[in-house]
């Protein structure tokens, strides 16, 4: 005992040097995380509070300091790089309403379906599915430009039930506004044609979707859906049988099975699936760059797209990084939302919550207890 | 005393090693040897990555240094990566629509005075890698548009050579002429490079001295024109033909027409080998005729430690034989006043282009310039439909904002 005590003073015994042997042990993942992860957040930084413009190293002293001025214009100074910003912000938004909800839903249920043990050739359906995750997405938008061109093969099909499709990837009509002039509203009235947040007018906050857009959607939903149906699959599977054999003795059939056991069930889950969906979506970019980014009337511009177009085409590569970090602040912003979504309930108030209002959980809600519940659980 | 001596030894030392590296260049301009250059090049495929390649090989033979030729997948991706990693190229293309912006932001080394033949440069090129009056760097060849007839659907519809159009009318007649069920008339890419045409030729310009001029009667006109022709169904673009350009709708039979540079010449002959047809000069329009000039220059970076090796390649790739060299291999046309003059003997099947040099302008590129352009070529989707001054005003605001942070 009295050795024990002495021991952190001298140093010696026999854990003398062990702070140093985790130093060593730890420090190649250190090294790599700070020139490849600390270095880099904290010159990408710099650059967004800079007018560096790509020559030679953003700390040489030609470099000048410009406070927020990066960030005035793509958000608050009227003109092009503002409006290009909130075209891409609208564009990513209803990319994100599309996207997290449905590859979920889809991902849930194709996980069910290949889960029934009376499916016949279960291997080869996960298998299909599972498929377009682990193909490149660049090989997968090149097929869909082949499939979605006007006179390609999805329009060919729905030429068959006599509707003329569009020109997919070229076609820039919101879907709101397709929808609207169905009842011939094809102008916009009074405020909403005024610009308004982000130098964008509210009818053009309206737009929904450009049909190139919803093909993109499309085209996400169809490669990760089999990613998270692997994790819906996971999670069914450690769903025990006992459980399935007790909601059948209480009388429960496979609809009410499904929304009172196995959706509770899975909930860590979900959580996890809408989380890793909503920051997927909000980063999307090679798809876009692949399309070339500025076709479709701009309707499928990104702001990880415009991060990239700003710095290396048009060298401003000040707002690049200026929107790089505030894309990032924005998926901070919701994580926390997230935590503290969750921290808001209790085990018992969430339980609560969820058999009350079901359909009514708003993705946020749900993505927000995701994270939270990723970061608890160390998923991630 | 220590300090000083030794500052004084290391300026001595210092001295003696610039000297040194001084004296062969300064004795009679004999070329500096054993140079390892770097050249990035926006290739439009192999037959130019092989000849450029090849040219630089024949001149790192000649002269005693080695040329390593990058074909660049993303030309200006990779540029703006090498300037920003402190490591640029040797030499590279500068596309046209980039050269302000990199010479604002000082990026380039104006070495194009210090040519053998500098002088030899036809004056069009050479404004147009001008910045602030200064001769940048050596246009590398150069293109303009002409207007390409399928020969074959223009005498399926009846026209002689006497219907070559020289003026609007006569092209909006033969496009009319030309328009069947599965062939529209006329067809080119949807943005600023070829529908600008246009408007220079209603007697618009972008810009006018110190004074953007986006908004005018007269490029309003030109592109009250193409709506003219848009609502005949005489003009189609390609994204409605499902073609990626001009070039593909004309190979595929899609279009009758279009408005294309020397480069549709090896399309055709790579891809659409049995298409036969003949480049015209652009038809003029109420205020004359006019077309757009493209360029690429060979570009420096500034402080280019291979200065005077690059300066000596630069004169060897521009020299009228090498120039002719690379014409024969990938169609395009020389940029010195005597070079293309030979071109034009030699390929009088291409003379519309070179003509065309003498009404051609170059597109509007000032720095900042190229995201209004952007903005109207989405903007341009619209064509079919906006009012022209819908289409013109957010285009001189943009290019006016652009202007004034360029010069202010």
């Amino acid at each position: 005992m009295a050795r024990t005590a002495v021991r952190p003073r001298r140093g010696g015994g026999i854990r003398r040097g062990e702070a140093r042997a985790g130093w060593l042990f730890v420090a190649p993942s250190v090294v790599i995380t700070l020139v490849f992860l600390v270095i880099p957040i904290a010159l990408a930084l710099w650059v967004s509070f800079s007018d560096w413009n790509g020559f030679q190293s953003p700390l040489n002293p030609r470099v000048n300091f410009v406070g927020l001025e990066n960030y005035a214009a793509i958000t608050v100074d009227d003109g092009l790089d503002q409006q290009n910003f909130g075209t891409a912000v609208r564009n990513n938004l209803y990319y994100v309403l599309f996207v997290v909800p449905l590859q979920t839903i889809i991902a849930l249920l194709l996980a069910v379906q290949v889960n029934r043990a009376a499916l016949r050739g279960r291997g080869f359906f996960r298998t299909a599915f599972y498929f377009p995750s682990v193909t490149s997405t660049v090989a997968i938008v090149i097929v869909f430009q082949f499939l979605f061109t006007a006179s390609g093969a999805v329009n060919a099909v729905i030429g068959a039930f006599g509707i003329d499709g569009p020109d997919w990837f070229n076609d820039s009509t919101g879907l709101f506004h397709g929808f609207l002039s169905l009842f011939g509203i094809t102008q916009p009235s009074g405020l909403l044609a005024e610009p308004g947040f982000l130098g964008i007018s509210g009818w053009e906050w309206l737009a929904g979707p450009s049909v190139a857009m919803s093909s993109l959607i499309m085209l996400a939903i169809f490669t990760t859906s089999g990613t998270f149906m692997l994790l819906f699959l996971a999670a069914l599977q450690s769903i025990g049988a006992e459980i399935d054999e007790a909601s059948l003795m209480d009388g429960a059939g496979p609809v009410r099975k499904f929304f009172s056991i196995t959706v509770p069930m899975l909930r860590p889950t979900l959580f996890t699936v809408l989380t890793l969906g909503l920051i997927g979506s909000w980063q999307v970019f090679d798809q876009i760059y692949v399309l070339g980014g500025t076709s479709a009337g701009g309707t499928i511009s990104t702001p990880a797209f415009l991060a990239y177009r700003s710095s290396f085409v048009d060298l401003e590569w000040g707002q690049g990084a200026a929107i790089a970090f505030i894309l990032f602040l924005f998926i901070i912003v919701l994580t926390l939302l997230q935590r503290w979504a969750l921290a808001e309930r209790g085990p018992r108030k969430r339980k609560a919550s969820s058999s009350s209002k079901p359909a009514e959980t708003s993705t946020a809600d749900k993505a927000a207890a995701g994270a939270a519940f990723t970061v608890d659980g160390g998923l991630r | 005393m220590r300090t000083s001596q030794w500052s004084a030894a290391a300026l001595a030392a210092g001295l003696v090693v610039t000297l040194a590296a001084c004296a062969p260049a300064d004795e009679g301009g004999e070329v500096q040897t054993g140079q390892e250059l770097t050249m990035l090049i926006g290739s439009s495929g192999d037959a130019e990555t092989t000849a450029v390649q090849a040219a630089a090989d024949a001149w790192a033979d000649e002269t005693g240094n080695s040329v390593e030729v990058i074909a660049a997948s993303d030309l200006v991706q990779q540029l703006g990566q090498g300037f920003s990693g402190n490591n640029p190229p040797d030499l590279f293309y500068m596309p046209w629509d980039q050269f302000q912006t990199y010479a604002a932001q000082g990026f380039l080394e104006p070495y194009a005075e210090d040519l053998a033949n500098a002088g030899d440069f036809l004056p069009a090129l050479r404004d147009q890698f001008s910045y602030d009056g200064q001769f940048y760097c050596a246009p590398k060849d150069f293109s303009t548009l002409g207007l390409q007839i399928n020969t074959d659907a223009w005498e399926a519809a009846g026209l002689t050579d006497a219907d070559v159009p020289t003026d609007w009318d006569q092209l909006a007649t033969v496009a009319a002429a030309l328009t069947t069920d599965d062939q529209v008339g006329l067809s080119m890419g949807r943005e600023y490079a070829r529908v600008g045409v246009f408007m220079n030729q209603a007697g618009g310009t972008l810009v006018d001295g110190d004074a953007i001029t986006a908004d005018s009667a007269e490029n309003a006109e030109g592109l009250a024109y193409l709506q003219g022709l848009i609502e005949a169904g005489s003009l189609k673009f390609p994204q409605e033909l499902e073609a990626g350009w001009g070039g593909e709708a004309f190979g595929l039979g899609k279009a009758a027409m279009v408005i294309e540079g020397p480069w549709i010449n090896g399309a055709m002959r790579n891809d659409f080998p049995d298409r036969k047809f003949i480049s015209v000069e652009l038809p003029a329009g109420p205020g004359g005729p006019s077309t757009f000039a493209f360029s690429n220059c060979w570009g420096m970076p500034i402080d280019s430690e291979t200065r005077d090796a690059t300066l000596n390649l630069i004169e060897f790739l521009t020299s009228d034989e090498q120039q002719l060299a690379f014409a024969e291999a990938f169609g395009v046309i020389p940029s010195t006043e005597s070079g293309s003059a030979a071109y034009a003997e030699q390929f009088p099947e291409n003379a519309a282009f070179v003509a065309g040099v003498a009404s051609a302008a170059s597109p509007v590129a000032f720095q900042g310039a190229a995201a209004a352009i952007a903005d109207f070529n989405t903007q341009l989707e619209q064509i079919g439909s906006a009012e022209p001054s819908s289409l013109l005003t957010p285009l001189q605001d943009n290019l006016q904002a652009a202007f004034d942070e360029a010069n202010g």
